[in-house]
């Protein structure tokens, strides 16, 4: 039995969110949000600090009291959002199989927004040399875990060594305190310039940042024991812990996508998406940390924002544009969204038209990620031999932060011409 | 009685047992459940906490048809005859078998005339189904492979299993027919004497009348505690990494290395759980505890499998790992009859135990026997089936009418593998229950997938603390 709705998004966190919430408020018809987790809210959920943006009153909100109001914005305004529920592959074109404790089901839908998300890599994924003790996680299990189980003393060991140097390292840090764990060390392979932690990681009781130095192997049988690293300079030693926390390095939780077969983004592994978010698959869209990882809550809830008009003009019966012009980086740039410029879609009905060229593509904003610290580089964006944008940047980048180009950057694009490519250089 | 893992023995070594296998790896727990269809007294002890936590966990997880085995020894006679009795029996019990067969791929010349020796021997193995295929016919079986493939040595039956289910349906089935299994009980001592044996483990004295070393890489360490010094076991590490589910689609068969004076090569294998395996490394040792992976290790088997298989390293890695074969520098098992000591050694079973456990099983009773064992008529086991964790077989989560009657297995707990609250409940309350999150992962996958217990490791943890009272 399939079951039809005419919205269906894939993840309520803070992009899901916000797409559904204001498909809703739009008029969309019947909004569904499914969530594989038994509540909603994503990632801020397990967030315990500020950083969220402030209420109506100007008071600073925290992870999960954001998360609550993305959850009753998308309520409210009429959004159904179902949790505890798992979308576990395509049984059709824009038809996905279900799998919850009230039993499976097959819904149809005329728009999906794929809002799946990000996850950092393991230990695994990055290849860390060792034996396999416990004792080893990411930060998103750290959080979850002294969420689910409270600030619990020995939650997490007692002694605990952070790798990485993004924000995301400093809030692991954070967490194991409060746990009770002593941090050893904070390890990361950028020079000491290129992370987010200063001296003594910038907390009121410093903590030894090993910048420009690697994890070389894990030690211990049962319970992690040790970390080895070693330093630009050759040098080695052990850290003796209990505990390895590997942060950042973000991948997007691409199932869905992979399952779909459409393109992935070299840079990002995320799926190619147009600049409103449109993937290769008639239908489908695309939004949040799924298309990039890494990017805070308030970036991830735009794109859900933003989506909306593109999913309106799809249930409107507008043409899926086909097309459009690659969007790449050069130079100290490790990714670029999106991944396609498309031509501006024609009035229509048919699913996927091939445009005459030449067509301009309708300007849209770039999100550029750099691959490691820029101090005030020239950006440029061309196409072929037409430079389209050349601007120094005032500030320095940094490596996990992306920078925002206005839509004026693409302005010009040829939608019928070769790749479009950013670069950057000091 | 049945599965203990901690205070003192029961009886302090009174009453004896008629039998005591020590070693519950994948040959231990298949010895033991071929000794529970008699009417015997029979304990499986281990040192660690869990059944199959050494070599039997970390292998390249096939089951052999014996093809490529020295043609006349007793390897090849039992991995021949072992083959057949566990696809049997793991139809029986549902433990994931794919037939994929294996290719042995020839990248030089070398190696392209060594194919049709190679299917010569399989012949007198008693093979006689494998076939040559020629650049093209390889490249259509499987077009992902990378440039430079010769030819290639088709041979049926070749398949992947999995390791973990195995060892513990033998266990199982051993604990529901009678036979008690001692865990986190390593031996220490043995005092040999008539008519019963004194073992002396950490948690108390058991009386053995026979008894069996199954000890895997320390079977050489046990013989000396019976004074015996007939081999010595070196570690060979093998070094694997497990790639992501979205390589599964790259590789049709299981892909094995023609060996060679240049040594043997690496495979790159599917999974029953619907990953692909690249490995092993092979590295002899002194260290049998040296289960670590190294820099040098993945390097050089990314570099391999680059070229076996380039789309690969697209992919991510879900896992490594390490584990170690029990070589004693000998081309074949050593399996011993002691009779003077009513005692059975079975050493040197290399990456082949696996698929030789349950003909070793039956030639290890008859060795008994010429120890003077006499077991008695012979009656059914208790039966045994096991949760699926194959990907090619039903999983829970898709199964309408078991959510239906328990609404816990379509609540997926770990997303990545897909692994339901039902599944982690029936392992907490399964006959012989984890003792951690590893053994948890050996019985469900959980925590097994890509996120590696980034999104589930809290869940699971509340779990564990919820289902697993009272058995840890």
């Amino acid at each position: 039995m399939t079951r039809t709705v005419d919205v269906l998004v894939v993840g309520a966190g803070p992009a899901g969110l916000a797409a559904a919430a204001g498909l809703a408020a739009a008029g969309a018809g019947r909004v569904e949000v499914l969530e594989r987790e038994t509540d909603a809210g994503g990632v801020p959920r397990h967030c315990v600090r500020p950083g969220f943006g402030s209420d109506a009153l100007g008071r600073p909100l925290d992870g999960p009291a954001y998360a609550r109001r993305a959850v009753r914005a998308a309520s409210r305004a009429g959004a159904t959002v179902r949790t505890g529920v798992s979308a576990t592959g395509w049984a059709a074109p824009l038809t996905l199989d279900v799998t919850a404790p009230t039993g499976l089901e097959r819904i149809r839908a005329r728009a999906v927004v794929l809002a799946t998300g990000a996850r950092e890599r393991p230990r695994s994924a990055r290849l860390v040399p060792g034996s396999r003790p416990a004792g080893v996680l990411t930060t998103g299990e750290l959080q979850r875990t002294v969420a689910r189980f409270g600030a619990r003393a020995g939650l997490a060991g007692r002694r605990a060594v952070v790798v990485g140097g993004d924000p995301v390292a400093r809030h692991a840090v954070r967490t194991l305190r409060e746990a009770g764990a002593v941090v050893a060390a904070v390890v990361c392979e950028r020079p000491g310039t290129a992370t987010a932690l200063g001296v003594g990681g910038a907390f009121a009781t410093p903590v030894p940042v090993l910048s420009g130095t690697v994890v070389t192997e894990l030690t211990g049988r049962g319970r992690l024991t040790g970390v080895a690293v070693r330093a630009g300079d050759g040098r080695t030693a052990v850290l003796r812990c209990d505990t390895v926390v590997f942060t950042g390095d973000w991948i997007p939780d691409h199932e869905l996508v992979r399952l779909l077969g459409v393109p992935l983004a070299p840079g990002t592994r995320g799926p190619v998406t147009d600049g409103d978010f449109r993937t290769a698959e008639p239908g489908v869209f695309a939004v949040g940390n799924l298309l990039h990882g890494g990017e805070p809550a308030r970036r991830a809830a735009a794109e859900g924002r933003a989506v909306v008009g593109a999913v309106l003009a799809r249930l409107a019966g507008r043409p899926w544009p086909a097309g459009g012009v690659p969007v790449a980086t050069e130079g100290p740039l490790r990714w670029v969204t999106p991944g396609l410029l498309g031509p501006a879609p024609v009035p229509g009905t048919s699913e996927a038209v091939s445009l005459p060229p030449p067509v301009p593509a309708p300007p849209v904003p770039l999100l550029v990620r750099p691959e490691r610290r820029l101090v005030r580089p020239v950006l440029t964006v061309r196409q072929g031999d037409v430079l389209l944008g050349r601007e120094r940047l005032a500030a320095t980048l940094v490596p996990w932060r992306s920078v925002r180009l206005g839509p004026w950057w693409t302005d010009g694009v040829d939608g019928a011409g070769g790749p479009v490519v950013v670069a950057a250089e000091e | 009685m049945g599965v203990t893992r901690r205070g003192p023995l029961p009886g302090d070594g009174d009453p004896a047992y008629d039998v005591v296998v020590v070693g519950a790896g994948v040959v231990g727990a298949a010895i033991a459940r071929a000794l529970a269809r008699h009417p015997l007294r029979v304990a499986l002890v281990d040192a660690a906490d869990d059944v199959g936590d050494g070599t039997s966990k970390a292998n390249t997880a096939i089951l052999h048809t014996g093809f490529d085995a020295v043609p006349g020894t007793l390897e090849a006679r039992l991995v021949r005859e072992g083959h057949r009795l566990l696809d049997a029996y793991a139809r029986q019990t549902g433990i994931p078998v794919e037939p994929l067969g294996a290719l042995l791929v020839a990248w030089d010349e070398q190696q392209r005339a060594a194919l049709p020796r190679l299917a010569q021997k399989a012949e007198r193995n008693g093979h006689r189904t494998t076939r040559l295929l020629s650049a093209p016919e390889l490249a259509l079986r499987e077009p992902h492979l990378g440039a430079g493939a010769l030819a290639a040595l088709e041979v049926p039956g070749e398949s992947v299993i999995c390791p973990w289910t195995t060892t513990l349906a033998y266990a199982t089935q051993a604990v529901r027919s009678g036979v008690d299994l001692h865990l986190s009980c390593r031996v220490e001592e043995v005092r040999p004497g008539d008519p019963y044996h004194r073992l002396v483990t950490r948690r108390g004295v058991l009386g053995a009348r026979h008894l069996v070393n199954a000890c895997g890489l320390h079977a050489d360490g046990f013989d000396a505690l019976l004074g015996r010094a007939d081999f010595t076991v070196t570690p060979r590490r093998g070094q694997l990494v497990v790639f992501d589910k979205f390589a599964r689609d790259l590789v049709r068969h299981i892909l094995l290395p023609v060996p060679g004076p240049l040594g043997k090569g690496v495979l790159v294998s599917p999974t029953v759980y619907g990953n692909v395996m690249l490995g092993p490394t092979a590295e002899d040792l002194d260290d049998k505890t040296a289960t670590g992976t190294t820099a040098e290790g993945l390097a050089g088997l990314r570099e391999q499998g680059g070229r076996i298989l380039p789309a690969l390293l697209d992919e991510e890695v879900t896992a490594v790992y390490a584990g170690l074969r029990a070589a004693t520098g000998q081309e074949d098992y050593r399996i011993a009859a002691h009779p003077a000591l009513r005692y059975v050694t079975v050493g040197g079973i290399r990456s082949t135990g696996l698929t030789a456990s349950l003909a070793i099983a039956d030639h290890v009773l008859g060795l008994l026997a010429d120890c003077g064992l006499d077991p008695g008529p012979e009656r059914p086991l208790a039966p045994v089936r096991m949760p699926n964790l194959g990907e090619s077989f039903p999983r829970p989560y898709r199964d309408a009418g078991l959510i239906a009657r328990n609404a816990e297995f379509g609540a997926i707990v770990c997303h990545c593998e897909r692994v339901t609250r039902g599944e982690i409940r029936a392992a907490f309350t399964s006959t012989i229950p984890p003792a951690g999150p590893d053994g948890l992962r050996r019985r469900t996958r959980a925590r097994g997938g890509r996120c590696q217990g980034h999104f589930c490791g809290a869940e699971l943890r509340a779990l564990s603390e919820e289902y697993g009272e009272g058995t840890r």
